[in-house]
């Protein structure tokens, strides 16, 4: 059954999807109080590839995930998934769309009172009637791809920050999703794990033919594992292309980033009035 | 001054229409989790409930003596010290049972409750169980509700009858109380009424501090501050509300 859903899945873009993008974002407006974070942002995300979207901190990334997913609305624009506008789905609809979804949080997420086996499992437990024995061997192999197999019968709190992530991801996994979302996978990790995850990601993509999204500032991985890249800055996307075009790029402001020069069009200094009269000025006294 | 209470009476009526609609909501889904998530419901019986047992029990233990021995104090100067029963009945069946468990409810397992969905609000799980297609409302907070709407009137029945067992020990064994009387003239004076008013307001209570303790948790600010502010709004909000409305539903059930 799964293995036939996983191939109609890649067949669909050849038999009945005109549209190479699985997600389309048109002119995405949002702000949260007078702070605008996107003002008119578009970004394909293509099917079967794996798209990041990176920028400087604060620019709103992880917001644009939970607008991708409607855990936010936008204030304006539209999110098209497979063509459909995400804004006009019911509760009902929203759900069955985000079946489709896996998603991998920044730091896990993974339900504490559960063990690890039951955190995987969960998703099954929720929407299938699978048999406790094929829930086990479903388990077990999603477990065994991150390599963490043998922890199944740990609770989160006695995982290290990687392990957590590593279980997250094959929770993430176990429904065989069309969308595998990632937010910033690589941050607080030690090289090996780092390593594991960046080669987990691209396998699973090419493996089971689906989409990924996958939010970071980790230039060096992002080059590794991406097809296509988005670089967004004061609420629009600067640039855009595979990350050899994002290297050769002339602009200023990808160069600083892809580079990580302290100094360019993204100021080191969040806004503040001016240093020396601050320190020696009357406002000192 | 105008605009500030304009602002504060803006906000109290869009937390009470929250409040409401998330009420509805819980009593929408209450029958259908009662059926299909049985166990996660006694699994939260099991926490609201059995977990307040010590203290509960311990509680009415003393708060039953403390009755006694002013009751056996004031009543000896009327000669009326076989009264101390009827008392500690009248006390402790229809105000002191509902009201101090539901005082220690909201202490011992609405702070748990709000915490622990804080928390898990902070920590992102509410959100990944939501990107997994599944309703937190569903899965979390009706289940944390039902268990302690469930669980609330046993408290009070348990704390009740050990604080009368607690009368009895100070009044009988330790103050020299005929036996008899004791219990007879409880048993002449307190009717149906009485029992009926208890079990009602211990029905109500469970519904408040419940319904208190899971609104605050889901709509904490999911920060360490935001989740402690929360936690203390349940404990003082469900004093309040349970107080309030105690002496309405007294003022109800009074006999013209």
């Amino acid at each position: 059954m799964c293995g036939f859903r996983k191939v109609s899945a890649m067949l669909r873009p050849a038999m009945s999807q005109p549209n190479d993008n699985i997600i389309e974002i048109r002119n995405l407006c949002f702000s949260r109080g007078s702070r605008a974070i996107f003002k008119g942002l578009n970004i394909n995300i293509k099917r079967g590839e794996v798209t990041a979207v990176m920028g400087p901190s604060g620019t709103g990334k992880t917001t644009l995930l939970r607008l991708i997913t409607r855990q936010l609305r936008p204030d304006s624009g539209q999110i098209l998934v497979d063509g459909v506008d995400i804004a006009t789905l019911n509760k009902k609809q929203l759900y069955q769309l985000r079946k489709r979804f896996g998603m991998l949080f920044q730091n896990g997420a993974l339900l504490t009172d559960l063990s690890v086996f039951e955190n995987v499992a969960f998703p099954l437990r929720e929407h299938t009637e699978l048999s406790n024995r094929l829930i086990r061997h479903v388990v077990l192999t999603k477990l065994h791809a991150v390599g963490l197999r043998g922890a199944a019968d740990m609770m989160p709190a006695e995982l290290s920050g990687g392990m957590a992530r590593r279980v997250a991801l094959a929770r993430a996994m176990v429904t065989d999703p069309d969308i595998l979302i990632y937010d910033e996978p690589f941050v607080g990790l030690d090289p090996i794990s780092m390593g594991v995850i960046v080669r987990l990601v691209r396998r699973m993509n090419d493996a089971l033919g689906i989409s990924s999204i996958l939010v970071s500032h980790d230039v060096d991985e992002i080059s590794t594992v991406s097809d296509c890249s988005y670089l967004i800055s004061d609420g629009k996307v600067a640039a855009s292309g595979s990350p050899d075009e994002l290297n050769r790029a002339s602009s200023e402001l990808v160069r600083q980033f892809m580079h990580g020069m302290a100094d360019g069009p993204v100021a080191f200094h969040f806004q503040a009035p001016d240093y020396a009269e601050q320190l020696l000025g009357r406002d000192a006294e | 001054m105008i605009r500030e209470i304009y602002i504060l009476l803006v906000e109290f009526v869009r937390t009470f229409g929250g409040l409401t609609l998330f009420l509805i909501e819980l009593l929408q889904q209450a029958p259908r989790t009662l059926v299909l998530r049985f166990r996660l419901v006694v699994a939260q019986v099991y926490n609201a409930g059995a977990l307040s047992l010590v203290i509960i029990m311990i509680c009415g233990g003393f708060v039953g003596g403390v009755l006694a021995l002013q009751g056996y104090a004031n009543l000896t100067r009327f000669g009326a010290e076989d009264a101390v029963g009827v008392f500690a009945g009248f006390a402790l069946i229809k105000e002191l049972g509902p009201v101090i468990t539901a005082l220690l409810f909201a202490g011992r397992a609405g702070t748990a409750l709000t915490s622990e969905i804080g928390l898990m609000k902070a920590t992102d799980q509410l959100s990944a169980m939501e990107m997994m297609a599944v309703d937190p409302i569903r899965r979390v907070v009706v289940p944390r509700f039902l268990g302690g709407v469930i669980a609330m009137p046993f408290l009070v029945a348990i704390f009740s009858c050990v604080g009368l067992l607690g009368a009895h020990l100070v009044g009988v064994n330790m103050l020299g109380i005929d036996v008899g009387a004791f219990w007879q003239q409880m048993q002449n004076s307190l009717d149906l009424r009485d029992v009926t008013e208890g079990i009602l307001k211990s029905i109500v209570f469970g519904f408040i501090a419940s319904l208190m303790a899971v609104w605050e948790g889901f709509n904490s600010i999911p920060t360490a501050e935001g989740v402690s502010r929360a936690t203390t709004r349940t404990v003082v909000i469900t004093a309040i509300a349970v107080l309030i409305t105690d002496f309405m539903i007294t003022a109800a059930f009074l006999r013209n």
